[in-house]
Formats: C-alpha cells, structure tokens, sequence
C-alpha cells in the first residue's frame, strides 16, 4: 500500500488544510506536516527499491471498471521511482517557499498538495486511463492556483495553460481507446507492462496515429517548439511555488510519458521518427536559448531556459530510437537524469527568483543589480542553481548533460554539436543574468531590502542538497535508472546500460 | 382487445404517477398550507417507484413483457428511463419548491402538469408501436407548452411557451409523415414483436416484401423523417434552434426538466426506434447519425462561447451534450460481444448527464432566485457569495467538461469508447476536440465566479430541501464518477434488452 499512501496523502491533507486552515499559521504548518511526511515516503519509496532485482515494484492492482479492463493499477520501476522522489522534494519546497501566502491559505494549500498527489499519480500509475485520469486532475488545480494567486494576466495564462493540455490530452485519449480496442478480444487491457513489448502492427488506424496522439499531449508538457507557447505565460503568472511545481515536476510529466509509452510501447514508431525528433530538440535548445537572451523578466528567461534544457531531454531520446549506438543507453540515461536534475535545478532558479521577486516587487532584469550585496544568501542560492544549469561539474547538470551528449553524438553527430552549443549559450545568459541582477555596483534603491529568512534558506537547501549529491555521486540515480530504460532499450533492440 | 389485471400492473407506475397528479390539484383545493401539497408530491413519487421496483423484480424474474397486444414492450430499458424520470421529479420537486411558490395560486398545477407530462416520458421508452410513440410523445409535449409560458406576465416566458408549441407541432407533424413512410413501406406500425404472426418493422425490411412500393426509398424517407422529428425533442441541429431561447425563457424548473427528463426520454425512443425497430436498416442511419453527432457538439459548443446569459448558455451546452450522446447512438455495430456498446453507453451518460446538469441548473435556480439577475456576469463573487453553491456550479461544469474525477468523464469516456469500438475513430477525435471547446465556456463560468467581484455583497441562502436535492445530485457526479461501475452494470443490462 506504500504508493497508495504516497498518492493519497496529500489528498488527505489537502481535505484536513481546508477544514481546519483557517489561520495562515495553521494551514501552513498541516501542509508542511503532509508534505515532509510524503518526502519520508517517497525517500523510503527509493530506499526500498530494489535495484538488483529491478522491474515494476510495490504493484498494487484491483480491478476499477472492469467492463473495460480498467484497472486501480500503481507501481515503480526504476524509471519512475526517481520521479517519485523529485515530487516528493519538490512539494516540501513549494510548501516552504509559500510561507508567506496570506490569501485564502487553506485553499491555497489544498491546490498545492492536489497538484502534488495528481503528479505523484501520473508517476505511479500503470494503466493507461488511470494515468489520464491523474493526468487531467492536475489541470484543476493548476487553473485555480495560476488565476487564484498568480500575478500579471493571470487569468490569461491560466487559460491558455488548461486549454494547451487538454488540447494535448485529447489526443492522448483517443489514442489509448484506438490502441484498446485494436487488441484482440480476450487481450484487451490498459496495462501498460502488459503492453510492453507487444507488437503494435494492425491496429484500428495507422500505428503511427496513436504514437503521435501520444506524443502530441507529451510534446505539449515537455514542452516542444513550437508548443511550448503556454509555457512563459504560465510561469510569469503563476506564484512562486506553482513555476517550481511546474518547472520542476509538470514538465518532467511529458518527458516521463515520452519515454514510458512513446519509446516503451512503440519502438518502432519512434525509429521511424527519431530524426525528426532530434531536429525538435535541436530547434528547441537553440530557439529557447536564444529567447532567452532577449528575456528581461527574469521569470520568463528562466521558462524560456525551461524550453531549451527540455530539448536536451528530447535528443536523448532520439539518440537511442535513431539506430543508437555503443553509448545510446547513456544518452536515454542522461535524459532521464536531466529529468530529475532539471527538476532540481529550475526549481532552485525559480525559487530563487520567486525570493526576489517577494522583495523587490520586480523581476524587471534592468531594474535589479548589485543584490548580492543585500541579500547575500539569495545570490549564493542563484549562483548554485545557475552554475548547475549552465552544466558546470560537480553539479548534477553536469552529469545529465554529459550523458546526453556523450550517448547522442556518434548517432546525431551534427545535432549534438549544435545542442552543445546550447550549453555555451546557457553560460551566456545565466552568467549575463547574474551580473546584470547580482552583481554591479550597490543600487541605493534595494538597500532596504532583507536577505533569506530561515524558511527561504530551508527551501533552497532542500533543492541545493540533491544537485550536489548527484553531482558528486550520480551512481545514487543511474544505477536506478538503468533499470528503467534496460527494458526500452531492450525494445528498440539495443544493449541496456549494464551491457 | 382484452386488458388484463397483466395489463394494468405493467403500467402501474405511469398509472400512479398520474393518480398522483390528480390528488396533487385535488389537494391544492381544500389544504391551504403549500408546503404539504409539495410533500404529498414528493414523498407520493414513491408510490410509482415503489410499483416499478415490483415490475422491474417480475420482469427480471420472467424476462420482457409486453402489455397491451404488444403497444407496450416493458423491460429493463424501459424501466431504466422510468425510474430516471422518477429521480429527475423529484429532485427537481425539491429544489423548486421555493422557486415555484412564485406561481401561486397555481402552483399545485405547476406539479400536476409536470407530473402528466412525466407519465408520457415514462411511457415513451416502453412503446411498442409506432403509434404508442407518438401518443406518449404528445401527452408529454402538451403540459410542457404550458409549462414553459407558465411566469405569464413574464414577456420570455409567453415566447418560450408559443415556441415551443410552434416546434411541438412541427416536429410532431414531421414524425407522423416519416411514420406513415414506414408503414406504407413495411404495412406495418410493430417496433418489437414476439409474435411471428404479427411481425415488427424490423423483420419485415429483412424479409423485404417486392410488393411494396418504392420499398427502400421509402423506408430510408421515413428514416430521415423520423430522426428530423426527434432531432427536435433531442436539440440535434439543425433543429436545435428552440432549445436556448425557451431555456432561456422558460422557468428555469421546466428548463432544467426539458434539458433533462424529456432530453433521456428521446434518447430513449431514439434507441428504441432505431435499434430495435430499424436495425436492418443500420447502414442507411449509422454514418448519418454520426455525421450529426459531429455538427451538433461542435455548433453546440462554439455558439456557446459567444453567450453572456448563463440559461442560454446551459441550453447550447445542451446541444452539445446531445452530440456527445448522439456518438453512442451512432456507434452500431449489428451483434457480436461488444454490441451493446453504443446503447450501454448513452444510458450511463444520460445518468450522469442528469446529476451534473441539474445539479448546475439546481445552483443557477438558488441564485436567479435571490437575485434575479441570470447573466453570467451576475455570478460574480459567488465564491464569496455563497462558497457551497460556487463549488457545486464549479464541479458541475468540470463534470460537463469532461474531467476526472466526475462522471462527465467517464461518461465520456465511454461514449468515445463505443465510436472507436464501431470503427469510428474520427468520431472520437472530434468528440474529444470538442470537449477541448467546451472548456473554454465551462471554466470560463468557473472563472467568473471565483475572479470576478461583485459589487453585490449579500450573501445567497438556500431553503434546506434544495440543500437536500443539491447533496444527492452532487454526490452523484462524484460517485458514479469513481465508481462507475454499478451504473454500468445496470446500464448494461437495460442495453442487452434492446438487441
């Protein structure tokens, strides 16, 4: 029942906050309490995963609408366990980086910790509708917080955000009926280990109409150029702890559906559209990073870098549907560890961003300069989280990128040296970034302004300690990991990462 | 013709019910206190359930039956729409209760004429013969005439009335003509016939007499006819044009009744009509039926954008809606396992299209009732305002959207199911698409009520028997929604009758 209770919890939690919140004080402290005690689960989750005998752990399956073969259907491997954790770390430190939400706290609250459980179950689930089911649930709470607590037009950007997904969504739904109802009678299911592996040749329609109404709604959540327009708006307008939910464990949704049913089901689908593919993440890292630099709200630059980081993700990808190599399982490797690091990362960044914004009351990247000599701690929290964007070593973006790029270039050998080039562009813009905000002479306007409080700080360590800790020892996430992708190596007939 | 003591217990509820009706006006005239005559009319909604509960036991036991020399054909589909009818009433008693004590001093009417006019819906499911339709379609079509015009001083409310008695007899007129087609065509008026003597339209298309003249032209006129007729009753365009004007007009009680309890009973005869009736006929009515399904959710749904009265708007999310259920009405596939299907999957959606769309109608009464003020603008701060209420309208119309948890989505789900089970895949990419509009109007009501601030503080009381109505419709958006499966089952079963 561990992943039960790990979905579950914050839904509890969330119904407890409503009832009970009525102070800020108290909403906050039921909603830390739920989100530090999922944190211990989704640890104990990891711990308790059992690398050397790998495959799906902690099944719980039941029956739900068995007319359709629908079944209440969670488990982890070592693709999604990681994922699991990164919710579990994110949610205590969107819950701490919202101290200061006075508005309607236990409402506020109970958006948060749904959003968290609907993402806990999009990781979780096994079957393909109950997936979709977690999948539209965190469309609702996202609507409320973006229009509810958001800043700017947040009305707008909400919006476009729901309307985005469930554009994107509607296509997944569909193809997970056609590939239902295109089964043989008697073999008919939505489990997604029973349909790994299975030839998908002689559906209803085309096969490749399914796999791309698949990848349309994951292109969508990545995001992808060019769907990633939702993608800026939403971050600008939402507070600080939904851009650290949305950076952090929203847009890890897509990529995580790319490589559990895109690659796991349809290997051969996307052999056929890898080069395609890596055209997409190459555009995507260059056209992001370049937007970038135009960026002079520091919340939309971070979102734009959003869009080009996730295109590495994509290339990964690519690499190993496009004939793959030697090195492919370390290119899917990497992509999966830039899952889980990106997560960290942008999360620090907007976190980061988030405590200036607080302060200053502007993300108007002229308008700042010189913070770090008011707020010391907070340049600190921008430096580690920019330098582990821009891949620096010793940092866990080091090793994702690495990865990528060492799995992808004997396959994509153009694309990855354009990708790379990326990466300089990173270092361009975050180092620009930092000294036109942090660093310059003093700015006599901002000298009233506080550095980080305690609960600032705790927010930021808690994402600062895992870019360090898989950036000095990334064994602790690839030994995991590589027990994800051996079986969608395995079918796109290539040697897993062991081999 | 003999009637039997068979006879009549097959019809005991509908004679009941209209027994009730008539003790409901008697009443009236001698109790002064309105508030018994509403608990006389609620609690005797009983005596009719209770007597279908004991035919839909007998009928189980025993198999179908028919009463009548086969003018009525009593089964579990029948008795599905009956007892849905019966829920409808009664929900709809109570939460009117405060909203109908406007009519006075014809309010015991208000009752009575609902109540006659629920004997015709109940009766219209279980017809056997052409001519059973169309009488039980008249006896439930005249009260509503009155109905609808029944705020009289009301300038809307006399249109919605004169309309709907202007379409009434159009579309009667237009049924006839389609039926007299089907009797020239077959010479015979038998939907459903276990005599082999006195075969049903069905058998006869299939044994094809040559005598008849201009036999396929003219079945496929009469089809066309038919389906034009019903196309009134069940708002499919292009014959949809009545349905936001007089929901708009009409009492919004009579409204929520049309949208509803008379909505399922042309469903109801739709399937009967064509499923059992014109089977053979399927390839001549399956694509058009599909064809229509597609315009009407989309016209539905894109007209609905546009609309600032929140009546009008809840009448062309009507329309689409009947698109969605029209796509399990399409969704033939002749017999095989899976057959049932298309049927099994309107009944449950019409099930849970209740439950969400009285429950919107229920809130919307609550508050045009203290505020008179129906524009969509006026529910300004209704998340202030009265936060239950607001809740209650919110998940309503994320259940209409189609989002899970709710009803709506499984319904739909579904629905979508049945079409790419017959093949139609392109169907179900439109039928999702459309859901994918629909949200644009749906939240966008959710929007106004939790963003906008109203310069109207006061706060929206609600009379606790419209509590009570508002609890089971609500809860039942949530439940059927998680566990859908019970419903199904009984929806199943019903279905299985009809092949």
């Amino acid at each position: 029942m561990l992943l039960s209770t790990i979905v579950f919890l914050p839904i509890v939690a969330a119904v407890l906050v409503l009832a009970l919140g009525r102070t800020q004080q108290m909403a906050r402290l039921i909603a830390l309490i739920a989100v530090v005690g999922e944190l211990a689960l989704t640890l104990m989750a990891f711990a308790a995963y059992d690398t050397d005998a790998g495959g799906y752990q902690f099944v719980e399956r039941f029956d739900w609408i068995s007319a359709f073969d629908i079944q209440y259907l969670l488990a982890v491997d070592g693709l999604s366990v990681p994922m699991v954790l990164l919710n579990g770390i994110l949610g205590l430190a969107a819950v701490l980086v919202s101290w200061n939400v006075k508005e309607r706290p236990n409402q506020y609250y109970m958006w948060l910790l749904v959003l968290q459980a609907a993402v806990m179950g999009v990781f979780v689930s096994m079957d393909l509708i109950l997936f979709f089911v977690f999948w539209e649930l965190e469309l609702v709470p996202m609507f409320f917080l973006i229009s509810l607590w958001g800043t700017g037009r947040r009305e707008y950007s909400a919006m476009k955000f729901l309307i985005y997904t469930f554009l994107g969504s509607a296509f997944m739904l569909t193809a997970m009926l056609t590939l239902y109802f295109s089964l043989p009678d008697g073999e008919r299911t939505f489990d997604i280990m029973a349909l790994m592996g299975r030839d998908m040749s002689g559906l209803l329609v085309p096969t490749g109409l399914v796999f791309a109404g698949f990848l349309i709604a994951f292109a969508v959540k990545l995001p992808m150029f060019p769907l990633h327009t939702w993608l800026p708006d939403a971050h600008t307008d939402a507070p600080t702890a939904v851009s650290v939910m949305l950076a952090g464990v929203l847009l890890k949704m897509g990529g995580y559906g790319l490589l559990r049913i895109n690659a796991g089901l349809f290997p051969e689908q996307m052999t056929d559209f890898a080069s395609t593919l890596a055209v997409i993440a190459v555009v995507s890292v260059l056209y992001g990073a370049f937007i970038v630099m135009r960026q002079t709200d520091l919340k939309r630059m971070v979102a734009y870098s959003s869009v080009s980081h996730m295109g590495f993700v994509t290339l990964g990808i690519a690499s190993v549907a496009g004939g793959g190599s030697a090195l492919s399982s370390v290119g899917l490797n990497g992509a999966a560890m830039q899952l889980f690091t990106h997560g960290t990362i942008t999360g620090l960044l907007f976190v980061v961003v988030g405590l200036i914004y607080e302060r200053a009351h502007t993300r108007h990247i002229p308008d700042l300069g010189g913070l770090a000599k008011q707020m010391p701690l907070i340049a600190v929290g921008f430096m580690i989280a920019g330098l582990a964007s821009l891949g620096l070593p010793t940092t866990s973006g080091f090793v994702a990128e690495l990865l990528i790029f060492l799995g992808t270039f004997q396959v994509f050998g153009l694309a990855t040296a354009l990708a790379a080039f990326g990466v300089v562009l990173a270092a361009g813009y975050i180092l620009w970034t930092a000294q036109r905000t942090l660093f310059g002479p003093r700015v006599a306007r901002w000298d009233g302004l506080t550095d980080a409080r305690p609960v600032d700080v705790a927010a930021m360590l808690v994402l600062i300690i895992p870019i360090f800790v898989v950036g000095l020892y990334p064994k602790v996430l690839t030994d995991v990991f590589a027990v994800g992708i051996d079986p969608i190596m395995a079918g796109f007939g290539l040697a897993g990462f062991g081999g | 013709m003999n009637i039997g003591a068979r006879d009549l217990f097959l019809i005991s509820p509908e004679l009941l019910l209209v027994t009730l009706a008539v003790v409901v006006v008697a009443l009236d005239l001698v109790i002064r206190r309105k508030g018994i005559v509403i608990a006389v009319a609620v609690v005797g909604l009983l005596v009719p359930a209770i007597a279908g509960v004991n035919v839909w036991n007998d009928i189980h036991a025993t198999g179908v039956d028919t009463a009548f020399n086969g003018a009525l054909v009593v089964d579990e589909f029948a008795l599905y729409f009956k007892f849905l009818t019966l829920a409808v009433l009664a929900l709809l008693f109570l939460s009117s209760a405060d909203y109908a004590s406007r009519f006075q001093p014809f309010q015991a009417e208000f009752y009575g004429l609902l109540l006659f006019s629920s004997a015709g819906l109940m009766l219209l499911p279980a017809a056997g013969d052409l001519i059973t339709v169309y009488i039980s379609l008249e006896l439930a079509s005249l009260p509503v005439i009155a109905l609808a015009a029944y705020e009289k001083m009301r300038l809307k409310s006399t249109e919605a009335g004169l309309k709907y008695l202007v379409l009434s007899a159009v579309s009667s007129a237009v049924l006839l003509y389609g039926f007299a087609f089907l009797y020239g065509a077959t010479g015979t008026l038998r939907l459903i016939s276990f005599d082999p003597a006195d075969p049903a339209i069905g058998h006869m298309l299939i044994n094809g007499d040559p005598s008849v003249p201009f036999g396929g032209v003219a079945v496929m006129v009469g089809v066309v006819l038919a389906t034009a007729g019903f196309g009134f009753k069940l708002s499919m365009v292009p014959f949809q044009m009545w349905t936001p004007d007089v929901y708009e007009g009409a009492p919004t009680p009579v409204a929520a009744y049309l949208a509803v309890a008379s909505k399922a009973a042309a469903f109801a005869v739709v399937l009967r009509l064509f499923y059992a009736g014109l089977d053979p006929a399927a390839a001549d009515w399956s694509l058009m039926f599909a064809v229509l399904a597609a315009i009407t959710m989309t016209v539905g749904n894109v007209v609905a954008i546009a609309q600032t009265n929140v009546k009008r708007l809840l009448g062309y999310s009507a329309i689409a809606q009947a698109g969605y259920m029209l796509v399990g009405v399409a969704a033939y596939v002749g017999s095989g396992p899976d057959a049932e299907l298309g049927i099994e999957s309107v009944l449950f959606y019409l099930g849970g299209y209740a439950a969400m769309n009285l429950t919107a109608f229920f809130v919307i009464m609550a508050i045009t009732n203290r505020t008179g003020d129906d524009s969509i603008e006026g529910l300004a701060g209704l998340g202030k305002r009265a936060p239950i209420l607001a809740v209650l309208l919110a998940l309503a119309l994320l259940g209409l959207t189609g989002i899970p948890p709710t009803v709506g989505f499984v319904g739909k789900l579904f629905l979508f199911n049945a079409a790419i089970n017959a093949d139609m895949v392109w169907l179900a990419v439109v039928g999702v698409l459309n859901s994918v509009v629909s949200a644009y109007y749906y939240v966008g009501v959710v929007r106004v009520m939790y963003l906008r601030e109203s310069d109207n503080p006061a706060r929206i009381t609600v009379p606790p028997y419209a509590w009570a109505a508002l609890a089971v419709t609500a809860a039942a958006i949530l439940v059927l929604g998680l566990w859908p499966g019970g419903l199904l089952e009984v929806a199943r079963q019903a279905a299985l009758d009809l092949l």
